[in-house]
């Protein structure tokens, strides 16, 4: 599925390659015996190692090498038994030692690969570079005082995964559907929470533009960005960007920029070159990294299934392809579900019909209202629609500290799934929903009733709101119909307006292009 | 190798360190005569030969992961020059 991106002088062919930075799951840091907690007072988990005192060395946790390579297993990646640490040289304030530890030319991890499930039902295949492990550096804090800056080593020395993809994303659809597949095989193995909101799962994005097979275009970096939504964001307003650049006759330039997300634009850092050169050299206070090849065999044996397994095995049961890839893509939906199927078959063993009959009675519409409220949300929505409410639900987790399958079977969520299917409510209210649920204990109907929160579906309704604002603002309708399809949005802004903000946006969209287009 | 004045400023920038220009000419003249002098290993083949990146023929030994350090922040923070609620504070640092 290869999206070209129509310009004035043809079609162009957009080429992306993502580093992600996933955050280890693990007690203490990747060289120091100092806690990872998220949230804690600022230097109170920074020990003299992660703070740089002068002679003190770094000694290896032996746990997150053993999740870097889990995690390269469930990438299909070779695992080099040989790998070294070398220092990246770069002077920031939250680098206390100017130099951070990394893998430059030796990394634990080589290639791999990822396994696209896309929306049309297709597989696509994107390679993985590598994957090596690094320190994270401390947190910044600009907004604190006029004129300095405040600096928090908690974070400094906490074990990340820089895991590297070859530059074999066409799309920000594909970009969006590989951390998405790459987010699920984290959580599968447990080696990262890949929470991209929470910060321990960070992604800079390789952009650049082509005639399709081509030779590649000049490459521009956009750091740090921390959600799908944004990362998608981003690629397409880059991608627009650079093509609008080499068809007025000038060049991209290589540089690193910034996704505004407020905006939705990408703005150059304007960074002086020299300050890439980063000099790495294996760092003298670490041996060689030296791997056992019995041990590997011993993770590689103890992994989970993993989502594309259990894809084959559902797909082999019975399940339909269109809810499978929304059952496995979080592994405390896929229990919930394998639970459910259990529970309808009392007998120990079954035979492959019984398990395809309580397969088809839990899928049936009829049966969803009796199955668990979370396979009802699951398999009552689309993918996407699911995967935000069940990312909402994991959230919320996370924030009162309580465990996410027992949330998740605990909450009303057939109750919201339907609520959004039938588009009583927007994805804007599902969060807040998802919350007063785990407060209150209260179904989703009862929540939106009392607060109020419905949205207008009514089409006479917003036809009617369409109608008097088309009647009122003629000079603007003529403009769109002489092309400037830019006031689409000026349009639908007008009738959320008009409608205190309750029309569904969807819905808003979809009759104002049919009335504008006459 | 020679190097020339420029290439050595650049160095001293990288490294953050301050050298006046009427020292950079001196300076060239004694890191071109080190690497020349470093270069004599040129002279050996060390096609196929695996690169050291270590002495000892040692593993490196591993930390079990166990928090055994931190919460310290009082001794962390004893020699910094100006401390604000328990952060390190510095002059701005503009992006």
């Amino acid at each position: 599925m290869s999206a070209l991106v129509k310009g004035h002088t043809g079609e162009w062919e957009v080429v992306i390659g993502l580093e992600v930075h996933a955050q280890v799951i693990s007690k203490a840091k990747l060289f120091s015996g100092a806690a990872t907690d998220f949230g804690a007072e600022p230097n109170t988990q920074v020990s003299t190692v992660d703070a740089a005192f002068p002679g003190m060395l770094p000694v290896l946790n032996g746990f997150c090498v053993e999740q870097a390579v889990k995690t390269g297993l469930g990438l299909d990646a070779e695992i080099n038994l040989q790998s070294v640490f070398d220092r990246k040289n770069y002077f920031y304030a939250d680098l206390p030692a100017g130099y951070q530890i990394s893998q430059f030319s030796r990394p634990v991890v080589g290639r791999g690969k990822i396994v696209l499930d896309l929306p049309d039902g297709t597989a696509r295949e994107i390679g993985i570079t590598r994957l090596h492990l690094e320190q994270d550096a401390g947190k910044s804090l600009h907004d604190q005082h006029p004129s300095k800056t405040y600096v928090d080593l908690n974070r400094a020395g906490v074990a990340l995964m820089e895991i590297v993809s070859e530059p074999d994303l066409r799309s920000a659809e594909e970009a969006g559907a590989y951390l998405r597949k790459l987010r699920s095989i984290l959580r599968y193995l447990g080696t990262c929470d890949a929470n991209m909101e929470e910060g321990n799962l960070r992604c800079d994005c390789n952009v650049s533009v082509r005639k399709p097979g081509g030779a590649l275009g000049t490459r521009c970096e956009i750091k740090n960005v921390n959600s799908i939504r944004f990362v998608m964001q981003a690629i397409e307003y880059e991608a627009r960007r650079q093509i609008e650049v080499i068809e007025k006759g000038g060049a991209v330039v290589q540089e690193t920029r910034l996704f505004d997300s407020g905006k939705g634009v990408t703005r150059s850092m304007r960074t002086k070159e020299e300050s890439h050169d980063y000099r790495y050299f294996p760092d003298p206070d670490l041996l060689p990294l030296t791997l056992d090849a019995a041990w590997v065999e011993k993770l590689r044996k103890s992994l989970p299934e993993l989502p594309d397994a259990k894809k084959q095995r559902f797909l082999a049961i019975g399940v339909s392809g269109n809810i499978v890839n929304s059952l496995i893509e979080e592994r405390e939906v896929a229990d919930a579900f394998e639970d459910e199927i259990k529970k309808r078959i009392s007998q120990k063993g079954l035979s492959p019909e019984e398990t395809k009959s309580a397969v088809e009675f839990v899928q049936s519409p009829d049966q969803r209202q009796l199955s668990p409220s979370l396979l009802t949300a699951v398999t009552s929505s689309s993918g996407a629609t699911s995967s935000t409410i069940v990312n909402f639900v994991f959230a919320v987790a996370n924030a009162r500290k309580e465990d996410r399958a027992t949330l998740v079977r605990r909450l009303d969520l057939s109750g919201l799934g339907d609520l959004q299917d039938r588009k009583v409510i927007s994805g804007r209210m599902v969060r807040e929903i998802v919350e007063e649920m785990a407060d209150t204990k209260k179904d989703a109907a009862t929540i939106v009733a009392e607060k109020g929160l419905k949205q207008v579906t009514d089409t006479g309704a917003i036809e009617a709101a369409i109608d008097a604002i088309l009647a009122r603002e003629s000079a603007k309708v003529a403009e769109y119909r002489a092309g400037k399809e830019k006031l689409l949005a000026y349009f639908v802004g007008q009738v959320m307006k008009a409608t205190q903000g309750k029309a569904n946006p969807a819905l808003v969209n979809e009759l104002l292009k049919k009335k504008l287009a006459g | 190798m020679a190097l020339d004045k420029a290439t050595v400023a650049r160095i001293a920038a990288l490294a953050r360190i301050k050298v006046p220009e009427a020292e950079l000419g001196a300076l060239a003249a004694d890191l071109s005569k080190i690497l020349t002098w470093v270069e004599q290993l040129n002279a050996i083949d060390v096609s196929g030969v695996e690169p050291m990146t270590a002495v000892a023929h040692a593993k490196p030994p591993l930390r079990e992961d166990k928090v055994t350090d931190g919460g310290i922040r009082d001794k962390i923070l004893a020699n910094v020059p100006e401390t604000a609620g328990g952060f390190f504070v510095v002059p701005k640092v503009v992006e």
